[in-house]
């Protein structure tokens, strides 16, 4: 698999890329701001793209606004964005064209190696990876407001989890269950929330997301 | 539309004037008494009340110049110091000051003006139109009565002694009513203009009361920015400062473990990493306090509404920018909002927020509207006093309409310019 990278820090674009290697990716490019990005990402046709959000030249969002700006030209290219700070505005920003193979996640996410690898995978499949605190500054904010329908503990725990962008799999790994529960507790989920179901992982991520956002 | 300008000038000047001769006259008579009797003792308590009763009808004056001839006359008077006593010894204190203001004695020597320069030119503004109308009158026969039982009647410079000189006086009249037309409003500025040479304030005394707002609003910029400091300082010492401590500790610990049992070097590992992603997590949280990532990446438009985005509960939020502001105005009118946002859930208990910033006429504006239980006071809460001490460093103001059982408004205005966004790539 190719991927791109962008991250202005040596350190850091070092860190990344070797981590990237060891899991078998093979870099495309390694650039260090908005410009080099921006060529990169529409000459090189990466399978996946890992940006930090603030890039020279002009140290604003302009990684993310690079982000945007391939994926309008090219939709749904993955892109995996990262960020020191985590905010639901960019989350909304990117979310918005609703196509997928999308990330954004916290920078320390990469602490993880094997959860962060599985989180670039996803997004290079045309999934989703948003960052547990999006998610959890969704879930707060809606049930301030609304009370999130009547859903038991543990089906808020598995739509907290879905809506991170983890499949079935990786949900019932985490929560010691098994698969078959999962999907119950899903659709569950789903007929709670009046949302329609769907068997295609993403588009139900997206639901879900979008769903949080609308609060 | 001139026509009417010129009436309503002239009923102006029948009010300005029957005002001054009354107003000016007793105000005048009562200061200069109260003052002469402060010798023997009671001045000490009337003077206030009767200076107070100056200011109230100079400030009058002053706004009426604004309303009625545009002409804007600002206020010069000293504020009191907050914490004057109260009863006999606050009145003497209150006296003291008083006649220690050099605006006192311009209020006094205006009070003689306005009586004199001030009368003639308000009667000059009202009487062109009734006089002129009253060569007619005579024309129409008004003039027989008046030449027959003997009264010698002078009309300006025409004495009207039959019905041709008294023709001669209408059509005078009319010249007085064209007349009237064209130089009524100046006349009207001009008493205004009379007014404002004495109770607008000397450029001496703006440039003390500039000095002195200066002074204070240094002092709190320093003292804000002292504490800021301290605060980071802090909070770096306590935080991040010390898990890297904790975590090059635990580092070391492994080392030495990690031949010996790994097993338990491998636990040390993963609580390393926990600090070291506490240590993020602090940090984090340190410079959103500092500096928010998204002011400084998008400026206030889009930073407000992240912030928005934030809170527990909705706010509407509706911003018109027409581009970025300088660094220091955008992170002061951000750390406003944040405050006030955060005293609408905390303490008002506000269900819903609206926020609008927009920019017009060189100056921020931002409201904050809650439908919370109201009752804020800006000289009880250190929070509201923060932000009126933020925004002073910017000539900036703040206002508080808070009734008890709400809702809260808070509005905050920063005078300021945009710079246009640099063109961006998308």
């Amino acid at each position: 698999m190719r991927a791109v990278v962008a991250e202005d820090l040596f350190l850091l674009r070092d860190g990344l890329v070797r981590m990237l290697e060891a899991y078998d990716f093979e870099i495309a490019a390694a650039v260090e701001s908005g410009p080099e990005l921006a060529r990169a990402l529409a000459e090189l046709e990466p399978d996946v793209a890992v940006v930090d959000v603030r890039l020279p030249p002009s140290f604003t969002d302009e990684g993310l606004q690079c982000a945007l700006a391939a994926r309008r030209a090219k939709p749904g290219l993955p892109i995996l964005v990262l960020s020191q700070h985590v905010e639901q505005l960019y989350a909304r920003e990117l979310l918005a064209d609703g196509s997928g193979g999308i990330g954004y996640l916290l920078k320390d996410r990469v602490f993880d190696a094997d959860q962060f690898i599985d989180a670039v995978r996803r997004v290079a499949a045309g999934g989703t990876a948003m960052d547990p605190q999006v998610i959890s500054q969704l879930l707060t904010r809606r049930s301030q407001d609304k009370p999130m329908g009547n859903l038991t503990p543990r089906e808020k725990e598995v739509m907290e989890l879905m809506a991170q962008g983890r499949s079935n799999a990786a949900i019932a790994a985490q929560l010691f269950v098994t698969e078959r529960a999962v999907a119950k507790h899903t659709s569950n989920i789903f007929g709670k929330l009046d949302l329609p179901p769907s068997d295609d992982d993403n588009r139900r991520v997206l639901a879900v997301l979008a769903y949080l956002d609308r609060g | 539309m001139r026509v009417r300008n010129a009436l309503r000038v002239s009923a102006q000047g029948f009010a300005l004037g029957f005002v001054t001769l009354a107003g000016s006259i007793t105000l005048f008579v009562a200061t200069v008494l109260s003052i002469v009797f402060i010798l023997l003792g009671i001045g000490l308590i009337t003077t206030p009340y009767v200076l107070a009763a100056v200011r109230g009808f100079a400030n009058w004056r002053r706004r009426i110049a604004g309303d009625w001839a545009g002409v804007t006359i600002p206020v010069p008077y000293r504020p009191f110091p907050p914490d004057l006593r109260p009863g006999f010894t606050g009145l003497v204190e209150r006296c003291t000051l008083l006649l220690k203001d050099p605006a006192t004695w311009r209020d006094l020597l205006w009070l003689f003006t306005d009586m004199t320069a001030g009368y003639v030119t308000s009667l000059f503004s009202f009487i062109f139109i009734p006089y002129g109308i009253y060569g007619s009158v005579l024309a129409a026969g008004v003039w027989r009565p008046i030449v027959n039982s003997g009264g010698n009647e002078w009309y300006a410079f025409i004495p009207v002694s039959s019905q041709s000189t008294a023709n001669l006086a209408a059509l005078l009249g009319l010249g007085f009513l064209v007349l009237a037309v064209f130089v009524n409003p100046a006349l009207q500025r001009a008493h205004f203009l009379v007014a404002r040479s004495l109770l607008a304030p000397t450029p001496q005394m703006a440039l003390t009361a500039r000095v002195e707002r200066l002074t204070a609003t240094r002092h709190d910029a320093v003292d804000t920015s002292a504490a800021e400091l301290r605060r980071i300082e802090r909070d770096l010492h306590d935080g991040a400062q010390a898990r890297l401590v904790a975590m090059g500790m635990s580092l070391g610990t492994i080392e030495a473990l990690i031949e010996k049992d790994p097993q338990q070097a491998k636990k040390m590992l993963s609580m390393a990493r926990a600090n070291s992603a506490e240590a993020l997590a602090e940090l984090r949280d340190l410079v959103r306090g500092i500096h928010p990532p998204v002011l400084a990446e998008r400026g206030l438009g889009d930073a407000v509404r992240a912030l928005a985005l934030r809170m527990a509960m909705p706010v509407e939020v509706d911003v018109e920018l027409p581009g970025r502001f300088e660094e220091p105005v955008e992170s002061a009118a951000y750390f406003a909002i944040s405050e006030v946002l955060t005293n609408a859930a905390k303490h008002a208990r506000a269900e819903r927020v609206w926020l609008d910033v927009h920019h017009a006429d060189g100056t921020l504006r931002i409201a904050v509207t809650d439908n919370g239980q109201g009752g804020a006071d800006t000289t009880a809460g250190t929070g509201l006093t923060g932000i009126e001490r933020r925004l002073g460093a910017f000539d900036g103001v703040l206002a508080v309409s808070s009734p008890v059982g709400g809702p809260t408004m808070v509005t905050m205005e920063i005078p300021c310019d945009p710079y246009p966004v640099s063109s961006r790539r998308s």
